[in-house]
């Protein structure tokens, strides 16, 4: 035995590294077929880890206080020497961060990945986007520009629109009777250290329930139906080497689009970083437009779209929350006989189209100003958004669909 | 409801009845340890204090325009409103979703036509009641974005709310209610005191 080989022989004595190393890199068995679509989970992480070395080096030099909030982020970006190139990979690691998790979510919608027995995958799967939403949220407040403090304003006074209890529960988010240093300071200590370990704990179980069930893949049939010999999976191949070496060409493509927005676009052209925001904040005026960044504009577009009713706007806080909660039922709305979109019968595919189109038309009229033509396309696009869900047990049940394959295909 | 180990019986209700005993314990501590942390999040004694009233000289407002003062980390304006608006205002009372001020979103002494003290003076809190946001003081009658019936008044850039020269919010808008009118009071012909209610009203 080689040295190396009793030092592991050691450890693995005392902890289970060579075991883990096998569970889930090099005897992960995962399906041989994987497409374009399944490198945005591997992305996800490596802009998570992007997100948490930055935020790192971004707090050594931001201060959380409303008098010196904005002053320290321009002073990172000008006298810290490389802080421009930190700040301005955390803002684009924010939306790029979005847009892999985008795609990842609608590679489920395709493939089924949902659906029985990753329910559980899924459920986390949302859970990680809701702690993303409120982690970029909070985050946002922080350079304590225009639009931090009136998007902030925006959605804070969202909770003060519950029946009852909204206006104590605003202020206890708050802190204060304002938007003001107190609610600052906590959202920084929220955003640098309470989200982030919910983040991780989230993105560990999601990993966990994957690695126990095993990946689904473009077909959507279970690879471990048909195993050799051994019990591998004949359709399955080690994640280390094959996918780790496939990754890593999606990463490097990756960061090349990372790296052209980082040094050529940062602000791209205000989708990433408003306009607004390099105004400090003032809390007597708010900018002549305000939308949330692009990430958030389909559900803010819903919560427009809903007029008040009974004297309050809590149905259109409602229809937003319900838009996002309608989510984690996927699993058990869908009755298709089949998981993948390739063995979908035409119904499921016009409602996913339909659907898309309604999440990114919502999605850019949240950008625009409110205008009465503007609000009754928003209200028939929430509508298709909400029957994609609502009518699921039912289109997805009569749906024709084509038998799946005994092994996987192309 | 008793099972062997090591030859001795083990009486698994006992057992249940401490795990259950123990657990509802322990969340009891949980809980009040939550407390402190909890409250902990609500506007400290500093925040609260900070709620002073602040006197604002008016004498130097123009006809039709408008001033904005900070009470309480809040736009608060004052309009000096001619005679022209206020003639415009009674007009559009249809429209208006509570035009006679039935919510209670002013002090009793400003439920009124116009929602003031005196007719002129509009003192109203600059924030939408939809969601928060400051709008923005369009006082030009019938422009062209808000449309030829625009009488005047606010428009929340935000959501669209409307809202007309007495803080009157439109029908078929976001916001639910009137903008607030806040305590205030003259301590002379052009000095106001925002936060303190008027004496004798």
């Amino acid at each position: 035995m080689s040295a190396l080989q009793k030092m592991m022989g050691w450890v693995d004595d005392r902890f289970p590294l060579t075991a883990t190393y096998k569970a889930h890199l090099s005897e992960y068995y995962a399906p041989k077929n994987f497409n374009f679509w399944y490198f945005f989970g591997s992305l996800a992480l490596l802009v998570l880890v992007m997100q948490i070395v930055t935020g790192i080096f971004l707090t050594m030099n931001y201060k959380p206080d409303s008098m010196l909030a904005f002053a320290s982020v321009e002073y990172i970006m000008r006298d810290v020497d490389w802080g421009w190139l930190i700040r301005y990979m955390h803002s684009t690691g924010a939306s790029m961060f979005f847009v892999v998790v985008y795609l990842h979510m609608f590679r489920g919608l395709m493939y089924g990945s949902y659906r029985k027995p990753r329910e559980l995958i899924w459920i986390f799967g949302v859970l990680i986007y809701l702690a993303l939403m409120a982690e970029a949220f909070l985050g946002y407040l922080l350079p304590w520009g225009q639009m931090s403090y009136w998007g902030a304003q925006v959605i804070v006074n969202l909770f003060a629109a519950v029946p009852f209890i909204g206006d104590d529960l605003s202020i206890w988010i708050r802190g204060d009777y304002v938007i003001s240093d107190a609610t600052l300071n906590r959202f920084f200590a929220f955003h640098v250290i309470a989200l982030p370990l919910v983040l991780i704990a989230l993105v560990a179980v999601h990993l966990v329930a994957l690695h126990e069930v095993g990946s689904n893949n473009p077909d959507g049939i279970e690879i471990k139906k048909k195993k050799d010999a051994n019990g591998i999976p004949l359709d399955g191949i080690p994640f280390h080497p094959y996918y780790t070496v496939k990754d890593i060409v999606g990463v490097i493509v990756f960061l090349m689009v990372f790296s052209a927005i980082v040094f050529f676009g940062p602000t791209m052209g205000g989708y990433f970083l408003e306009a607004n925001n390099f105004i400090p904040a003032d809390p007597l005026k708010t900018p002549p437009h305000i939308a949330p960044l692009w990430y958030f504009t389909p559900f803010y577009a819903i919560l427009r779209a809903v007029p008040p009713m009974f004297g309050s706007q809590f149905p259109g806080v409602v229809a937003m929350g319900m838009s996002i909660v309608l989510i984690f039922f996927l699993p058990w709305l869908d009755r298709g006989k089949v998981k993948s979109i390739r063995y979908r019968g035409p119904i499921y595919k016009i409602m996913l189209a339909l659907f898309i189109v309604s999440f990114v038309g919502l999605g850019y009229l949240g950008l625009l100003p409110p205008s009465p033509v503007a609000t009754i396309i928003a209200q028939t696009f929430s509508v298709i958004y909400f029957l994609f869900f609502l009518l699921m047990p039912w289109y997805t049940s009569i749906d024709k669909t084509k038998p799946e394959p005994e092994r996987v295909t192309g | 409801m008793s099972q062997e180990a090591d030859g001795q019986k083990v009486d698994t209700r006992k057992r249940k009845f401490l795990i259950a005993a123990t657990s509802a314990v322990g969340g009891v501590a949980v809980a009040g340890v939550a407390v402190p942390l909890v409250m902990s999040m609500l506007p400290s004694a500093r925040a609260k204090a900070a709620g002073a009233p602040v006197e604002v000289d008016i004498s130097k407002i123009e006809p039709g325009m408008l001033l904005t003062a900070e009470w309480r980390g809040k736009p608060v304006w004052v309009v000096n409103r001619t005679k022209e608006m206020l003639d415009l205002m009674a007009k559009h009372t249809d429209k208006l979703v509570d035009p006679n001020s039935e919510q209670p979103q002013q002090p009793p002494y400003c439920k009124n036509a116009t929602r003031s003290i005196k007719p002129e003076f509009l003192v109203a809190v600059g924030i939408c009641t939809h969601l928060g946001c400051s709008p923005t003081y369009r006082k030009e009658v019938g422009a062209a974005d808000l449309g030829a019936d625009w009488p005047g008044g606010f428009f929340c850039p935000c959501h669209g709310s409307r809202f007309d020269l007495a803080a009157r919010v439109f029908k078929n808008v976001p916001a639910p209610t009137n903008l607030v009118i806040p305590p205030h009071q003259y301590l002379s012909a052009g000095k106001i005191q925002i936060g303190v209610d008027a004496k004798g009203a």
